[in-house]
This record gives structure tokens, C-alpha cells and sequence, in this order.
């Protein structure tokens, strides 16, 4: 067997608080009460306010996640230094990722003001890695009329500045459902974002878009028409759109766990032999933005979930150096296993580390589901890592690898602050991988297990939930 | 609580009759707990869903609650709910389900 | 307590999920007519 490692990791942050209004929940409910949507604008964060938000510091890689521990709280009105390219990607402006959007937009659905895009391709002109595309497409978006856009009832209009009226996207077609404008709005947003993720993986790590093979998307949008709503394809779609000329693709779906067997799949292809360099790819949820907005209105906050996420790995053959991903420890959630956190953990910590010999207590670092608390807190839905970080360690306990009085010291040792926005799929322990993958090189630690859940009852196809989990160790 | 779930406990009152609907949470913190249990008793306190201004009345717990710890087989509750037990903050999430169920405004 | 009760169990991922919760519903004697799990991320 090849020994695959992770050679590379880039993550990135697209700010979209004009897009908030577009996400599933404020949208309904702007729908059903028009007086909510001027409250909503009230309540958006300028650019340079989601640049000095330390976990947006911490996702792009300037900041340690457990540096978070000692920082003052809240976060929110702690500003940090506002760093626009931290060590694994950037924080894209949003007037930039109108830019980005229209570049992935092959099917000309978008139009945009004319001065407004005028604006951008100057700003796209100054961009490390846009710059070189060729910017075309965005000309051609500022040249179509969005007002006539408009007239038809099944356009949407966008936005910048929160309610700058700058564009509109149109139907696919008019009698499918499927191509409606904000699904292909959500897609356009999840290739865009994962392929500047992918765009960055290259520049950062010395990949060479040519050597990719494959691209894996693991976002969770549903692309397609009618015929097959959900059974496209974002990963060959993102691997065009940043130029690996010489890949295919296709996506792997698993709800937020999407990831990790998307990373367990590309390994597994690598260790076979069948492709030397994959790319594990996902883009930003829109549908996301915007999830919580109800807690932080209740709180006097402004709308904390208002970037799209992208995040690129390059999994390639051993290097002698780079983190290798142990393929002999992947665990996975089982059909018999039930529903409950206990047999959850069982089957993605605890029996994958026994497999080789492990304990709990053993790996360095868990990376579970790293959503910020300050998202989460305010609408009444605690503290998401600190309560998977406890469970695992009760989990310890319940197995006689700690005393229950070490259940705090196990989260402190093991674990790590939330700091990931409400983008599912993200936020679930891959978020970590920059991080974890300079922490081995580094020897800071030996291992890291990634261990992510997805809410395969939400699709109402089956009851069950899901997860799987893989451990990552140093040279 | 979610629209549609507010919709499906309406249709299931309305079809077997609230004397006979026990409802149980499996709420992780205190907060959530309260929202859940509120809607099912007093109404939909965010007067966003058809449970707005409905007052159900329905006897309601958590599933950590020892009411239900105390009807259900120990190796079944162990098995489901077991670790939960030491993670969760059971005796602040059944204080506050306990003072809702004791609050109907019928 | 659940005995020839309709019970309607919401659950939540990060809690207790509604399946782990409706076993020990059904195995008391109470008959499930709704089981939710809420997920929030």
C-alpha cells in the first residue's frame, strides 16, 4: 500500500452579510413579515468588523484555535488585528465574491450593475490569484441588463452593502424547480468558494494544479435539474473553474460528515495507486447564512453567520514528512449501532483507536464539530464542541481511561474552542486540518482524530444518523 | 421550535386527544429545553409557528428527568441515554421542564 | 407513566436523539405516534 499523507490544506471565508437575506431562514421569514427585513440590515458587519473577529483569524490560520482560550470575551467586541490573507487562505470582501460568482458562472444566470463591475475588476485585478484568470466573464455580467433580469418574476435580485441593489441571478429554466434562481444561486456560491479554496491550496502548498487528478467535492448543496436534483457533480465543476485541467471529479454527499470520507475515499485512492494527487474539496453553504439570526437579534448582536466557507486538502503519496492519514483507523458509525451519543462514539473514537492498539487518551487532539459558541450560545443551543468534547470524555470515563473528576482536564487537554461559522459540513473537524497538519509537522503533537456527524434524519429517507472519523499522525 | 414540527404535534392533539399525548424532550441545555417545553404547554413563544397562542397543555419531560429514568427498564435507559446522564446538565434542564409543566395557563 | 400514552418524542442531536429516546418510550409500554430530531448546525 502507498502510505497517503496530507500535503497540503488551504481554508477560506467569503463575506456575504447582503446575502443573509437569501439564506433559508431569513429568507422565509422576510417572506412572512416584510417589517423584519430593514431590522436585518440594521444588524450586518462590515468587512473590516469580519476581519478583526478573532475565529475568522483562527479559520484562515493567523490565530491557534486553544489561543482562543486566553483571548478576552466576547470575541465579537475584542477585535483582533484585521488580516485580510492569514497562513492557509483569506477573507474575501464580498464585492469580491461577486466577482468570484460571476467567474464560475458559465451559463450566464448572473447580471450585475455596470458600475459596480467596474469596481470589482479592479479589485480582482489586485487579487494574488484572480488576477490571472481571465476576467471575461465578470465583463460580461456587468454588460447584461439585470433590470430586465428583474422583470421576470422568478429572477432574484442581489445585493452589496447590505441593500445596494447590484445585479439579479435568473431561473435555469422556467418550468424546472430545480433550476430555480436560488438553488442555482446556493451552487454558484458552493463552486465559487471551493474553488477559491482550491486556487489557494495551490498557491500555498506547492501544488501544482496540473497534478491533480481527481477533485472530491464534499459541499452540500444539490446540484442538478429535474431529473436528478442532488446527483451532480460540484468537484469536476470547482477542479474547471481553478484550472486543474488535467482532473475529474465528482462529490461525495454525507450530509456535515461529508469530509471525512471524502478524505478516507481521496486516501484511499491514493493508497491503491489509482491517482497520485486528489483534492478534497468543499465549497460555502448559503442556505446557512443567517441560520441564528433570531438569537443575535434577541441579543443586541449583530448577525453573526455572514461568510461562506471553502476549504481545499491535497491528499498525495508519502512524502517522508507530511501527516499521514491512518487508513487502518477510520471508524463509522454502523447501521445496528443506534442512535445514541454513546454507541456514536463508540464507533467513531473509541473502537477505530482500539483497532490499533490505542486509547482515548492517547490521541492528542480530537477536531469535532468546531462551531464558534458565539453563533450557538445566543439561540439557545449551548456550547456545541464543549458539550462533544465532555461527551467524549464521559466516554473515557464510562471505560476506566480517566476519573470522572478529569472530565474538565480531559476537554482542556484534548480539545479545543469552537471557532467555525454555521457552514455544516465545514465547521465538522476539517476546519482543523490547517491547523492540525502545521501542529504535526511542528511536533507539537503526534496525532489528531478528525471525528464528524451528519444528520442523515434531516433528508427524511432514513432515521439513522451518520459519522466517520480518521486519525492523522506525524512522521 | 421548527415550524413543521410544531404542525405534526397540533395534528397528532387533534387526533388522539390531549389527554392521552405525553410529549418527551431529548433537549441538550437548559435553553433549548425551555423553548421546546413552552411551545407544547403555553404556546410557541416566538410567535412564529401554528403553535402561537395555542395552549396545548400537554404533560411534558425530559427524557432525564427521574419520572421517565423511573418508568423505563434501567439496561434500555442505560443503553440509550447513559452517558448523556453525566454530560448534560440534568438537574437544571428538569428544573426548568418541571416549573413549565406546572405553568399551563388553562 | 407511558403506558397506553401517545407519545410524541422531540429529540436533538446534541442532546438525546429521538430514536435513543423512543426505544425506552416503547419499551415502557407507550406508543410513539411522532419522534423529531432537531439539529441546529
Amino acid at each position: 500500500m502507498i502510505q497517503p499523507v496530507i500535503k497540503g490544506v488551504s481554508a477560506i471565508l467569503a463575506h456575504a452579510p447582503s446575502f443573509i437575506r437569501h439564506g433559508s431562514k431569513p429568507s422565509r421569514e422576510i417572506g412572512a413579515d416584510a417589517d423584519l427585513l430593514p431590522t436585518i440590515l440594521a444588524h450586518l458587519r462590515s468587512y473590516h468588523e469580519a476581519l478583526s473577529y478573532a475565529p475568522h483569524q483562527v479559520f484562515v490560520g493567523r490565530i491557534r484555535p486553544n489561543k482562543l482560550r486566553t483571548l478576552p470575551t466576547p470575541w465579537l467586541t475584542h477585535p483582533v488585528a484585521p488580516e485580510r490573507f492569514g497562513p492557509f487562505g483569506e477573507i474575501l470582501p464580498e464585492e469580491e465574491l461577486y466577482g468570484l460568482l460571476a467567474l464560475a458562472d458559465e451559463f450566464r444566470l448572473l447580471a450585475l450593475d455596470s458600475d459596480f463591475t467596474e469596481e470589482v475588476i479592479k479589485r480582482l485585478a489586485d487579487h494574488p490569484m484572480l488576477h490571472s484568470m481571465c476576467l471575461d466573464p465578470v465583463r460580461e455580467a456587468g454588460r447584461r441588463d439585470f433590470g430586465e433580469s428583474l422583470n421576470s418574476a422568478s429572477a432574484m435580485p442581489l445585493f452589496v452593502e447590505g441593500n445596494r441593489l447590484i445585479g439579479a441571478i435568473r431561473r435555469g429554466q422556467e418550468d424546472d424547480e430545480s433550476l430555480a434562481a436560488p438553488f442555482l444561486l446556493e451552487n454558484l456560491a458552493g463552486k465559487a468558494t471551493g474553488a477559491l479554496a482550491l486556487l489557494h491550496l495551490a498557491s500555498r502548498d506547492g501544488l501544482s494544479l496540473d497534478a491533480v487528478e481527481y477533485v472530491l467535492g464534499c459541499s452540500e448543496e444539490a446540484v442538478g435539474d429535474r431529473y436528478q436534483r442532488g446527483g451532480g457533480n460540484l468537484g469536476k465543476a470547482m477542479a474547471e473553474m481553478a484550472g486543474c485541467g488535467n482532473a475529474s471529479g465528482a462529490d461525495i454527499k454525507n450530509f456535515c460528515a461529508a469530509p471525512i470520507p471524502a478524505l478516507v475515499v481521496g486516501g484511499s485512492l491514493v493508497a491503491a495507486g489509482v491517482f497520485e494527487n486528489v483534492a478534497v474539496v468543499g465549497g460555502g453553504s448559503l442556505a446557512k447564512l443567517g441560520m441564528k439570526f433570531r438569537g443575535h437579534l434577541k441579543h443586541q448582536m449583530p448577525i453573526l453567520e455572514d461568510v461562506l466557507a471553502g476549504i481545499a486538502v491535497w491528499v498525495g503519496r508519502d512524502d517522508g514528512r507530511s501527516p499521514r492519514i491512518r487508513l487502518d483507523s477510520v471508524g463509522r458509525h454502523e447501521v445496528k449501532a443506534g442512535s445514541s451519543n454513546q454507541a456514536i462514539l463508540e464507533a467513531l473514537v473509541a473502537r477505530p483507536l482500539a483497532k490499533i492498539g490505542k486509547r482515548i487518551t492517547e490521541v492528542g487532539i480530537f477536531a469535532t464539530e468546531l462551531h464558534n459558541p458565539e453563533i450557538t450560545v445566543p439561540q439557545g443551543n449551548g456550547d456545541v464542541p464543549l458539550r462533544n468534547y465532555r461527551t467524549m470524555a464521559a466516554l473515557a470515563a464510562l471505560r476506566g481511561e480517566i476519573d470522572a473528576s478529569e472530565i474538565d482536564a480531559f476537554v482542556q487537554k484534548h480539545g479545543m474552542p469552537g471557532f467555525a461559522p454555521t457552514q455544516g459540513h465545514l465547521a465538522s473537524a476539517i476546519c482543523f486540518l490547517g491547523h492540525a497538519r502545521e501542529m504535526l509537522l511542528a511536533k507539537e503533537i503526534e496525532t489528531v482524530q478528525l471525528v464528524a456527524k451528519g444528520s442523515l434524519f434531516l433528508g427524511m429517507m432514513s432515521r439513522q444518523s451518520d459519522g466517520m472519523s480518521v486519525l492523522i499522525e506525524a512522521q | 421550535m421548527d415550524l413543521a414540527h410544531q404542525e405534526a404535534i397540533l395534528k397528532v392533539v387533534q387526533e388522539k386527544g390531549k389527554e392521552n399525548v405525553v410529549v418527551v424532550l431529548g433537549s441538550p441545555d437548559p435553553e433549548s429545553a425551555e423553548l421546546a417545553a413552552e411551545t407544547v404547554v403555553n404556546g410557541d413563544p416566538t410567535f412564529a409557528g401554528p403553535l402561537a397562542g395555542v395552549s396545548l397543555g400537554l404533560p411534558v419531560y425530559h427524557v432525564l428527568e427521574p419520572e421517565v429514568r423511573g418508568a423505563v427498564d434501567p439496561k434500555v435507559y442505560r443503553d440509550a441515554v447513559g452517558l448523556m446522564e453525566a454530560v448534560l446538565p440534568a438537574a437544571e434542564i428538569s428544573a426548568v421542564v418541571r416549573r413549565i409543566r406546572g405553568s399551563k395557563t388553562e | 407513566m407511558f403506558n397506553g400514552k401517545q407519545v410524541i418524542v422531540i429529540g436533538e442531536r446534541d442532546g438525546v436523539a429521538g430514536p435513543a429516546i423512543a426505544s425506552c418510550v416503547t419499551a415502557s409500554g407507550g406508543n410513539v405516534v411522532l419522534v423529531h430530531t432537531d439539529c441546529f448546525v
